[in-house]
């Protein structure tokens, strides 16, 4: 018997409308766990680094996590993996809510496209019966509109879908899926679904999913849902409101917004506001907020609720969580009101809460600066607010100056020309980022930005304060009861970062503690992905109640592997060591691995070259970032330098 | 007069997030071995939830029912409108709720009395939100036993005449009065 994963996938060939049911490989399981790491597997086994994106021969694949299904908390996450059209690198975003327990309960553990239908469709799995059925009266609807038409079309309201909007089928750069209260957004991959011909996927299971040992498995559950009640109870001090509790931020339930306000920038990503938050300035958010948020939501199988229900009085209700409830309203420099209603036609049309405004807000800087002209924007309104919405409507058709923005502020920018790409100021890779503009250079969250194959710095950061306390008995207190620590030399080096000073960014943490630091961040964060597990409670906040030392405990009693703390390491630097290939393969290099040019005002340009190359050793890769051999062998990834050495990539000389 | 234990398994639907972990440990709890498994569709309490129109109703199952209600009303409560069934707890043809997915068997709420007998429900342990708490209220105990005399003699009735004649005999009492 399989534990904790179903054994099967579904292959679906939407060119031929062929539906297989396939059995998997255990050994897989053991090598990469699931979620993420079988991803990344199947794309570098099956997708060749010619393949375009928007070709048939691209996979886009959704998958559950290992733990997904069982009684985890909050073990719910879908992996959607696939290759970006903007970033032109694979992309992997990833959802929370209902679809991915619903789909083990199906009897899959991921469900895997390729080809392209000719008309669009959606797919239909109800247990063992899968169908392709007809969406044609699906075109153009909302991606919230069109999972309650689905519903009811398939007479389940338990039906759990996921689907996109206008964005989506227009193949717009930065499209998502939606699904319930929750949405895979960054890098594109609603365009890819789109370009398959694909509008929803609708997933009913009622099947059992086993685990190993029972008993033990539960013990385990019972601790993490104590600790998060501890956790919730006894929130983090001498940190701002954002830090202080578990869960994806709770921008929902927060109403306190001094620290994005005032920290993060407005506009296309410059202007920042250090007296925003005022009093009436609170005043009015909070009355805003509340009028509009009808309930505090969580996704399967967790009691964080970092989602919300938002009813707009005049617009239809739709469900928003994290940062998206900002970035609409700082882009466009306007109030709290407007980013709730933009958001609601940004949700239905299907498009990234990050990238979305930041595209907008840099074409009204481009036209503002007279490189756009009245003639691109013909009857473009004269108020901001207006001028957001116009031009969203244009990007999700594709209208106009839209298909030209519809590619992100890179490629927009190309296309533009006359100087338009000093304005897409806020990219790494290709892909838009946090409005955040710095002082001094950090240099844990430099190599963060640098080299994450995530491109995305909320997933890949965490568990490490993002600045140092002032004082030495406030990070004594700190340190006591961190016991998520994978090595005790941690609390040391926090105990010894100082705000100013010796031990201060950008020298300190030093080079070798920085490479530990950011290894033990991001090895939370693949071991999450592979296990479907939310980054909300565990690789993103501090103290989490996941962690390198119950994780072990958590994949051998569920899934009957054996795991103990170096096998797990091991899994995690595998799988994030595929990634890297699959990208490398791909054409990425370290020219490419930069922050944003202006991220920090003060760079230091040797540090950061000695950054790069000490984490690359660290990491096993040569000077470009390309995996050795030798540390390929070292993790089973043999096939991987094979293939990089028949093309050339991966030199005969490294050994 | 003797008093009984009642346990009682209060609902605020306010506090309910919607998250569903009160079917998970439910269906892990009754699975054997015990936590082997788990399966909402197995689960003994189940969320009727309708996110957009933020409608999330915890219902228990309770008896089988061999027939489903010929009128089915709806109820608006707070501008939010649900059928008759959403409150029902009757594992019913009518629906697929409170069935085990295979077989069919009716499922009921048993308040976790299986073994080894829990502190609290499994449900109200594993909802921390305290949309569900659990108490325990002492009882009359004679009203009860009244009840179910009448139930016990009704149900004998029924056995030996058939369920149409006892109700067209009760019809023709109510009628007389
Ligand atoms: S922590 Fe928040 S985002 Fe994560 S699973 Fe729980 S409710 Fe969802
Ligand atoms: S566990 Fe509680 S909050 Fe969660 S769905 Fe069940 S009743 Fe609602
Ligand atoms: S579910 Fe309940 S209310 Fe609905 S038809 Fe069946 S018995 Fe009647
Ligand atoms: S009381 Fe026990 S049997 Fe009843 S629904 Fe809750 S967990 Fe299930």
């Amino acid at each position: 018997m399989r534990y904790a994963e179903t054994g099967y996938n579904l292959e679906i060939d939407l060119s031929r409308g062929n539906i297989e049911r396939v059995e998997t490989d255990p050994k897989w399981t053991e090598l990469y766990l699931g979620g993420l790491g079988t991803n990344a597997k199947i794309l570098w086994d099956r997708v060749p680094p010619e393949t375009e994106p928007f070709s048939p021969d691209n996979l886009l694949i959704f998958s559950t996590g290992l733990l997904c299904g069982t009684p985890a908390v909050g073990s719910n996450r879908t992996i959607v993996s696939t290759f970006s059209p903007q970033t032109q690198l694979m992309a992997y975003s990833m959802m929370g809510g209902f679809f991915a327990p619903e789909l083990k309960y199906a009897g899959y553990d991921k469900v895997i496209f390729r080809g392209k239908s000719p008309n669009l469709v959606y797919v239909w799995i109800n247990n063992a019966k899968v169908e392709i059925r007809d969406a044609s009266h699906l075109r153009g609807k909302g991606a919230v509109e069109t999972q309650e038409l689905i519903r009811k079309e398939l007479k389940d309201p338990n039906a759990q879908v996921a689907a996109i909007g206008l964005a989506g089928e227009n193949r717009v750069f930065y499209a998502s899926i939606e699904q319930g209260r929750s949405s895979a957004s960054r890098q594109g991959i609603g365009a890819v679904m789109g370009d398959k011909g694909l509008k929803a996927i609708a997933v009913r299971g009622t099947k059992d999913i086993n685990v190993a040992r029972p008993t033990e498995f539960l013990e385990l559950c019972n601790e993490v849902l104590k600790y998060i009640q501890w956790r919730n109870e006894n929130p983090i001090k001498n940190v701002e409101p954002i830090f202080q509790g578990l869960g994806s931020p709770q921008e929902m339930a927060i109403i306190d917004e001094k620290w994005h306000t005032t920290g993060f920038m407005w506009g296309n990503a410059r202007t920042r506001r250090k007296d925003f938050w005022n009093k009436e300035a609170e005043e009015q958010w909070k009355q805003t907020q509340e009028s509009v948020r009808t309930r505090l939501i969580s996704c399967y199988n967790c009691p964080m609720k970092c989602g919300a229900l938002i009813s707009v009085p005049g617009i239809s209700n739709y469900m928003m969580k994290c940062y998206t409830k900002l970035t609409y309203t700082m882009a466009a420099m306007s109030d709290l009101e407007f980013g709730f209603r933009i958001a609601q036609r940004a949700t239905e049309y299907g498009v990234d809460g990050y990238s979305t405004p930041q595209v907008i807000a840099f074409a009204l800087e481009l036209y503002e600066a007279g490189i756009l002209t009245d003639q691109d924007m013909p009857g473009m309104p004269t108020g901001t607010e207006e001028r957001f919405y116009w031009l969203l409507d244009r990007i999700v058709r594709r209208e106009g100056i839209g298909d030209v923005l519809a590619n992100g502020t890179h490629w927009a920018a190309k296309a533009i020309g006359k100087g338009a790409e000093a304005y897409a100021h806020n990219n790494i890779k290709k892909h838009e980022q946090l409005p955040l503009k710095l002082g001094m250079l950090n240099p844990v969250y430099f190599l963060m930005y640098c080299t994450g194959e995530k491109i995305n710095i909320t997933q890949i950061e965490g568990q490490f304060p993002q600045e140092p306390f002032a004082a030495k008995e406030q990070r004594e207190e700190f340190v006591k009861d961190w016991l998520q620590v994978p090595d005790e030399k941690f609390k040391q080096y926090f105990l010894d970062w100082d705000p100013r000073g010796e031990h201060s960014n950008p020298y300190y943490p030093t080079i070798q503690a920085t490479c530990e630091i950011v290894d033990w961040m991001e090895r939370m964060h693949y071991i999450d992905d592979a296990l479907g597990v939310c980054a909300g409670l565990s690789s993103f906040p501090l103290k989490p109640p996941y962690h390198m030392h119950n994780y072990p405990s958590f994949i051998s009693s569920g899934a009957g592997i054996a795991m103990d703390e170096a096998g797990l390491t091991q899994v995690a630097r595998r799988n994030r060591t595929l990634i890297r290939a699959v990208n490398i393969r791909k054409g990425m290099r370290r020219a490419d691995e930069k922050p944003p040019e202006d991220h920090w005002r003060k760079r230091f340009p040797e540090l950061e070259e000695k950054l790069l190359d000490e984490y690359y050793k660290f990491k096993g890769w040569d000077h470009q970032g390309i995996p050795t051999k030798a540390s390929l062998r070292e993790l089973d990834l043999a096939y991987v330098a094979d293939d990089l050495e028949q093309r050339g990539i991966i030199r005969n000389e490294q050994g | 007069m003797s008093k009984v234990k009642k346990k009682v398994i209060k609902i605020d639907l306010e506090k309910c997030n919607g998250c569903r972990a009160c079917e998970v440990i439910c269906s892990a709890f009754h699975a054997k071995p015990q936590y082997s498994s788990n399966n909402p569709a197995r689960s003994r309490i189940r969320i009727v939830r309708d996110p957009l129109r933020d409608i999330y109703l915890p219902v228990y199952a309770g008896e089988y029912t061999k027939a489903e209600c010929s009128g089915k009303d709806k109820y608006v409560i707070e501008g939010k409108e649900y059928s008759e069934c959403d409150f029902c707890r009757a594992s019913c043809p009518s629906r697929d709720l409170f069935k085990e997915p295979d077989s069919g068997l009716p499922l009921k709420c048993d308040m976790c009395e299986d073994d080894p007998e829990q502190k609290e429900p499994m449900c109200v342990q594993w909802c921390l939100s305290d949309c569900l708490t659990y108490e325990e209220i002492e009882e009359e105990a004679e009203e009860k036993i009244k009840l179910e005399d009448v139930e016990i003699g009704l149900e004998s009735l029924v056995d030996k005449y058939g369920f149409q004649k006892v109700m067209d005999a009760a019809a023709r009492m109510t009628k007389k009065d």
